[in-house]
């Protein structure tokens, strides 16, 4: 305590004798300018892709309509987009459905994964135990395991949930590990002498130098996400999209099931977003390029 | 520690006795006997790879000697070693997620200060450091310069006797290593703690250190220990232009081998 004050006497030296400044003018770093900037950075981004994909359904359309394909093999888009409009009252029950699925099955493998990533970091045993299990744990199809979950756990919420959870945590674990092992040994050092306990080191410096590691692992998880839903849903249930695909396979309404792969598409889409969007909130620090780069044109 | 200046009589601050250090089959330092005051300030100076900055972590206590005696105060075990010094890595090591402020305060928040409170408490000391205004900028838009100071005020900021630093203005292009070493040896000198400074840059240490060890090449020993400028008045173009200073320089340099 009266080490602080010991530092540096406040006037004397300091006072007759100013350090010399070598500040240089405060700048301002160039951030992000307004929202009109900032749309437009979107707009540049986004036209790529937008321009890809309208070829590809006008193509679509160009095919089925020319070569008379039977809708039930192959529907046009604009008979899907009909097709959504009419079947709204149908699909939007299931959408809700699996979008709750989704979310919370990917929540539930976030707080899972993260949590084990840094039990099994601040425990090597306990990390040689578990990790080839973890391994191979993937080796196992999810598919096959879903069927025994319903039979565990009934035609409910909670199969899914774990489908969806068993899918996402993988990632996470070993984003998330890889993350923590690979901070700069220096920083560690750094703390040690500056008496930080194995808590203080985890909290300041493993853990934020880490998240980059584990949005990767998050936003790789977000695009699994609707799969493991549907996965579950196939198993046994009688609502969400999975279940209205299996439901029009055998009446041939294959312009609904291509109607669901949409709403999955977007269900995958939105959360995917919700990731990149958290991980400009809570990694403000990493350089955007890399961001950027890791995000699908 | 009320005990501070009475030991400024007493024991070493700083003893080494024959450590020795290896890596592998490589040996860093064989044999580095050294004895430094308490609040004295000394340099190391040496060929690149001869052991400096192994000679700082062991006193330091990140790494255990494989023999030999390293004693700072009363502690002797790498742990005890630990508490009692504080080191200034060669790279300035800031935390990109944390602002220039609260990088400084980070001691002190290891050791159950409130962030609020080690804020506070730091304030004062970032203004005299010339950072003033930059409380909230992130490391990544500070100079170079001004990223080892804030480095050095969080080295200083965990209130230890012992300052080691490390090569501290190394990567800096010469001029602002030149101001960075007048305002180091202000800090010093209004500082008292016993300072241990390696650089590969003899005009550094004969302008901060009251005496200057030279290591061998690898595997690193004690070659001689020269007097220092450390005491020298005047600013620091006058000392460095001096002809005591030259002297002192021609001494070192003929120590080295240079």
């Amino acid at each position: 305590m009266r080490d602080t004050a010991r530092a540096l006497p406040q006037q004397p030296p300091a006072a007759q004798r100013p350090m010399p400044s070598l500040a240089p003018p405060p700048e301002i770093p160039p951030r992000p300018a307004g929202k009109l900037a900032r749309a437009r950075s979107l707009l540049r981004r986004c036209w790529p892709p937008a321009l890809i994909i309208l070829a590809g359904l006008c193509l679509w359309e160009l095919i089925v309509q020319l070569a008379h394909v039977p809708g039930y093999l192959l529907p046009a888009p604009s008979s899907i987009a009909a097709d959504m409009a009419a079947d709204w009252p149908v699909l939007e029950p299931a959408l809700l459905v699996t979008l709750q699925e989704v979310l919370l099955g990917f929540v539930i493998a976030a707080a899972a994964g993260v949590g084990l990533a840094v039990l099994l970091h601040l425990s090597p045993v306990a990390r040689r135990a578990v990790y080839p299990l973890l391994i191979g744990s993937q080796t196992v199809p999810i598919i096959v395991l879903a069927p025994i979950l319903v039979i565990l756990l009934g035609y409910g919420l909670a199969p899914k949930l774990v489908v969806v959870a068993l899918i996402c945590f993988f990632p996470i674990v070993v984003n998330g590990i890889d993350g923590l092992r690979s901070v700069d040994p220096e920083l560690i050092r750094m703390m040690r002498t500056l008496d930080a306990s194995r808590w203080a080191i985890l909290r300041r410096v493993e853990f934020p130098a880490a998240l980059p590691a584990v949005f990767s692992g998050l936003r790789i998880a977000a695009t699994f996400a609707a799969i493991g839903a549907v996965f579950g849903e196939w198993s046994g249930s009688n609502q969400g999209l999975g279940y209205v695909m299996l439901a029009a396979t055998p009446n041939l309404l294959t312009a609904r099931i291509f109607a669901a792969i949409v709403l999955l598409t977007a269900i995958a889409l939105l959360l995917f977003g919700v990731v990149s969007l958290l991980e400009r909130i809570f990694v403000p620090w990493a350089p955007r390029g890399d961001r950027e780069r890791s995000e699908p044109r | 520690m009320p005990s501070g200046t009475d030991a400024r009589a007493g024991p070493p601050a700083i003893e080494l006795a024959d450590l020795a250090k290896s890596f592998g089959g490589l040996t860093a330092l064989a044999g580095v006997s050294l004895s430094l005051h308490h609040r004295s300030r000394t340099g190391v100076v040496g060929p690149s790879g001869c052991g400096k900055t192994t000679l700082l972590q062991v006193i330091a206590g990140l790494l255990e000697a494989d023999s030999g005696l390293v004693r700072v105060g009363d502690a002797t075990t790498a742990r005890r070693r630990l508490a009692r010094c504080a080191l200034m890595p060669q790279r300035d090591l800031l935390l990109p997620w944390r602002t220039a402020l609260d990088n400084a305060v980070i001691a002190l928040e290891n050791r159950g200060v409130s962030r609020a409170d080690a804020r506070q408490r730091t304030q004062p000391l970032f203004e005299q450091l010339g950072l003033a205004g930059f409380e909230r900028a992130r490391p990544g838009q500070l100079s170079g310069g001004m990223r080892q100071r804030v480095s050095f005020l969080r080295t200083l900021m965990a209130e230890k006797d012992v300052l080691l630093l490390d090569e501290p203005f190394g990567a800096l292009d010469s001029i602002t290593r030149g101001q960075l070493q007048e305002w180091l040896s202000q800090a010093m000198a209004a500082v008292p703690r016993t300072v241990l400074l390696v650089t590969h840059d003899v005009d550094e240490a004969l302008l901060l250190c009251q005496q200057v060890v030279v290591l061998s090449p690898r595997p690193g020993r004690v070659v001689q220990v020269l007097p220092g400028g450390g005491g020298f008045r005047g600013s620091r173009r006058e000392i460095v232009t001096s002809p005591e200073f030259a002297s002192l320089k021609k001494q070192a340099l003929a120590a080295i081998g240079a």
